[in-house]
């Protein structure tokens, strides 16, 4: 194969945002899909409990309070003309997707059915509404199926297990000012099964990377949700928005994190602890165990904390699933019971499942435009650079996503960002030239890793990972101070240091697994430093980030987005960016 | 800050014990001396709790012994399809597969799936299995306008294919299969679920043109219905049956 290509539209990934943006974009424009893994590995796949649409097939429902529930679930830290696209634009995401052939579970008449989820309410809060479209409790992977089959349909081209590590821009974004232009010109990529370092020139690229849940150890995300995208575009002078706001799904199974979809709780589901108490009664007396995530999370972590935890070890709360009928539980949840009796020897029909808040979903990310056109600075626009799904900030999550608005989230601005990058790249007469050293940095790269080999290295990048992991768990994760930050912030600093002494093992070319998995701890690392640098700067506590030295929301100075930009000499900076206010004012966050 | 009492802690009293593995290695570099291409078997020996999956087992080796053994994974519960392997000589998602579920007495033995091309110790050549997926057309095809809101289906005509809508491509069912280990031609059971799922849809209006291909010598009719499929299926579809139900419709006509 030929290591130099030309395409119109370049999209980095192929989960729900990467795939729904190709679908866009190929019918418009010579489109590439270059992927770390094989399409339907995303994570997208593990997706469980559904996908937030106002149709109101089952009860009363309409945009305007999906919008409403979305602004205030992010914290008053969404964006609110980006929450009315999502949630406007909610209905037809659904409807194309059915008509693309996912099969979402049906009402008795024959319509899409639809269930409770957390922080999804009738009228502004009064209770909880049927919103969540879902197939089973496997809806993600119907979506990342569906999608792929489209997009086999459609002869997408896609170049599996290509892994790209840098992104060509024409411009400095960091030097262009008010009137520069900054524009992308394509990206560079390592195939995984020859070891060649590829070039792909392009009048659009898309990044659509997934999140980067590696940074912690207890996690739901998989083994190579290591954040890469963020880390290429922060790398490029691109600057990430709001990092330090990090979802804590609240049902991961106890010690290892797999998550358990709150559709458990939606379906009837109730957390408890070691009283037997449903706790949740007294944190949010009205939803209860439907609460948002945040709010669940640290209720568990507080329950633990206060000696009302379960088992041995009194580390975790349960979620009961006893009262509901097996036959219910099998048609609803069948696979999140299936990874409790896989994995804890647990039968949900009559055992509780012990659970406890694990890592999940990345709020923040490369700042975007509504069109998904990538931000340079709270203003400008990189020409030709979009972003979509976890790896993006539009904001429509602000400072806590709410369950079933992520899969609305990659077919909603997936489709936005792929056809802008189209209707971009047709209007756009040239293809931009690459630099004649353009893979020279990633050949560069890629040789000194090798070099490493039997080397004077000492470090080894699996230990470096679990120190960094543990660290982050235990000082970054649901209860944050200034001395837990400053903890993180030492020991990152001294692992990067650490990171430059280190020795892998495989010096081949085919499939070096061993490589890759030290490329992907260097952007673990810069990442977690800029989630602990957010995380410090933000003296309030908002959403998913919840600080005990300052544990309450404030407004006034803090009522913005964090911007943070990595300089030529690899320090950190923080600006702010305002929220976009329509017609929500902030209020008082009760449930 | 080092170790909060409230920190989550839950396998601190279960004892460890010492898990051998055996491992089918292949090396397409020729590194250290080998010949590009090599085929052998490697044992490691490692520390782990019976709770721990071989996928937990296959990490513990790459990152503590040799970062050169290579495997794909991804998810790491059983959703995502990358870590199809053949263990103790049964097609397994290695992240599925607990250690105290394989007899750790004995050497596990670890191999990548049979019938696709090895590119590097556990990983294979996916290209030919996802090729055998696309020539089904695994897509709903309908004709006529698209009606403005859903289409409509019954809860049991939903039921009726939920079955092989759970699959993952990972290749356990099509790579435990006689008849594809032998015969180069043969789409092997994964292609006949995915077909399944459509041809079963009350939505979709492809179903003859499936059909057809699968009658095709290529296709369902090279089944001898060995149940390994079923038995590797990691997602427990019923992929004899769902063969049995294409067979059947092309034997009456009727679906």
């Amino acid at each position: 194969m030929a290591t130099e290509h030309e395409f119109d539209v370049v999209i980095v990934g192929a989960g729900g945002a990467g795939m729904r943006a190709a679908l866009e974009s190929s019918q418009r424009a010579k489109t590439a899909v270059i992927t770390k893994l094989y399409p339907t590995r995303s994570h997208t796949g593990a997706a469980q409990g559904g996908m937030a649409a106002a149709l109101a097939n089952v009860e009363d429902d309409n945009a305007e309070w999906h919008t409403f529930d979305t602004i205030k679930g992010g914290d008053y830290l969404v964006d609110q003309d980006a929450a009315e696209i999502l949630c406007n634009e909610a209905i037809d995401a659904v409807l194309d997707l059915e008509k693309m052939g996912l099969p979402f579970n049906r009402t008795p008449e024959g319509r899409v059915d639809q269930r409770r989820f957390g922080g999804h309410t009738r009228n502004h809060g009064e209770a909880a509404v049927r919103r969540a479209c879902y197939a089973a409790d496997r809806t993600g992977h119907m979506i990342l199926q569906t999608l792929y089959q489209q997009c086999i349909k459609q002869e997408v081209e896609f170049f599996n297990e290509f892994y790209v590590l840098d992104l060509i821009l024409d411009g400095d974004p960091q030097a262009a000012g008010e009137d520069g232009e900054v524009a992308a010109a394509g990206v560079v990529a390592y195939s995984l099964q020859t070891g060649e370092v590829h070039t792909f020139r392009a009048k659009s690229v898309i990044f659509a990377t997934g999140g980067a849940g590696k940074v912690f150890k207890t996690t739901s995300n998989a083994h190579t949700l290591t954040g890469d995208g963020m880390g290429i575009a922060l790398r490029a002078g691109i600057p990430l928005e709001d990092m330090e706001f990090f979802q804590f799904h609240p049902t991961g199974l106890a010690g290892l994190g797999i998550l358990l979809s709150e559709a458990a709780r939606g379906e009837g589901g109730i957390l408890r602890n070691s009283e037997g108490e449903r706790f949740m009664e007294r944190y949010a007396p009205t939803i209860k165990d439907l609460a948002p995530r945040d709010m669940v999370a640290r209720a568990m972590a507080n329950e633990v904390r206060e000696g009302r935890g379960c088992g041995p070890h009194k580390d975790y709360v349960l979620l009961d699933l006893t009262h509901l009928e097996p036959s219910h539980i099998d048609e609803k949840l069948p696979d999140i019971t299936e990874f409790a009796r896989t994995y804890l020897g647990v039968e949900p029909y009559t055992e509780p499942v012990p659970v406890y808040p694990t890592a999940h979903y990345a709020m923040g990310g490369i700042p975007t435009n509504v069109q998904g056109e990538v931000l340079r600075d709270n203003t400008h626009v990189v020409k030709g650079l979009y972003a979509a799904g976890e790896c993006a900030c539009v904001s429509v999550h602000g400072a806590n996503r709410l369950g079933t608005n992520s899969l609305l989230d990659i077919n909603v601005f997936g489709r936005r960002a792929g056809i802008a990058a189209a209707e971009y790249a047709v209007a756009t007469a040239e293809t931009p030239a690459l630099p004649a050293d353009a893979s020279a940095q990633i050949e560069g790269l890629v040789a000194s890793l090798r070099e490493t080999v039997g080397g004077e290295g000492t470090e080894r990048v699996a230990q470096i990972r679990k120190e960094l992991q543990e660290t982050m768990d235990r000082n970054v994760q649901v209860f944050r101070t200034a001395e837990s930050l400053a903890e993180a912030h030492a020991v990152v600093k001294d692992l990067q240091e650490r990171y430059k002494a280190i020795a892998i093992h495989d010096r081949g070319t085919r499939f070096n697994t061993d490589l890759l998995e030290a490329i992907e701890l260097g952007f673990l690392l810069e990442l977690s430093e800029v989630v602990i640098a957010g995380a410090e700067a933000r003296k309030e506590s908002r959403g998913g980030h919840y600080r005990e030295d300052f544990p309450t929301r404030d407004d006034e100075n803090f009522m913005q987005h964090t911007m943070a930009y990595k300089r030529a000499d690899g320090t950190v900076d923080l600006d702010w960016k305002p929220v976009v206010v329509t017609k929500y004012q902030p209020m008082e966050r009760k449930y | 800050m080092t170790a909060p009492a409230d920190a989550p802690v839950t396998t601190d009293a279960i004892p460890t014990m010492t898990v051998t593995l055996k491992i089918l290695r292949f090396d397409p570099d020729g590194l250290d001396g080998r010949e590009p291409g090599t085929e052998y078997w490697e044992e490691f020996q490692i520390e782990a709790h019976a709770t721990d999956r071989v996928l937990d087992a296959l990490h513990m080796i790459k990152w503590e012994q040799d970062g050169t053994l290579a495997f794909r994974r991804s998810c790491a519960h059983g959703v995502c399809g990358s870590d199809a392997m053949r263990i103790n000589a049964r097609n397994r998602l290695a992240c599925k597969t607990l250690l105290k579920d394989l007899n750790p007495a004995k050497p596990i033995m670890v191999e990548p799936i049979k019938g696709l091309p090895v590119e590097k110790d556990l990983i294979v050549d996916m290209e030919p299995f996802f090729a055998s997926y696309r020539e089904i057309m695994p897509f709903l095809m309908t004709s006529g306008p698209t009606p403005e809101r859903e289409r409509l289906q019954s809860p049991e005509d939903r039921e009726r294919y939920d079955d092989t809508t759970k699959c993952i491509l990972c290749a356990a069912c099509t790579t435990s299969c006689p008849v594809f280990w032998t015969d180069g031609q043969y789409f092997g059971p994964q292609a006949i679920v995915g077909a399944h799922r459509f041809i079963f849809d009350s939505r979709d209006e492809g179903e003859w043109d499936r059909l057809e291909i699968l009658n095709d010598k290529a296709g369902v009719w090279k089944c001898r219905t060995a149940f390994n499929c079923t038995e590797a299926c990691p997602r427990g579809i019923e992929v004899t049956k769902a063969i049995s139900e294409v067979k059947h419709a092309l034997n009456t006509g009727e679906i």
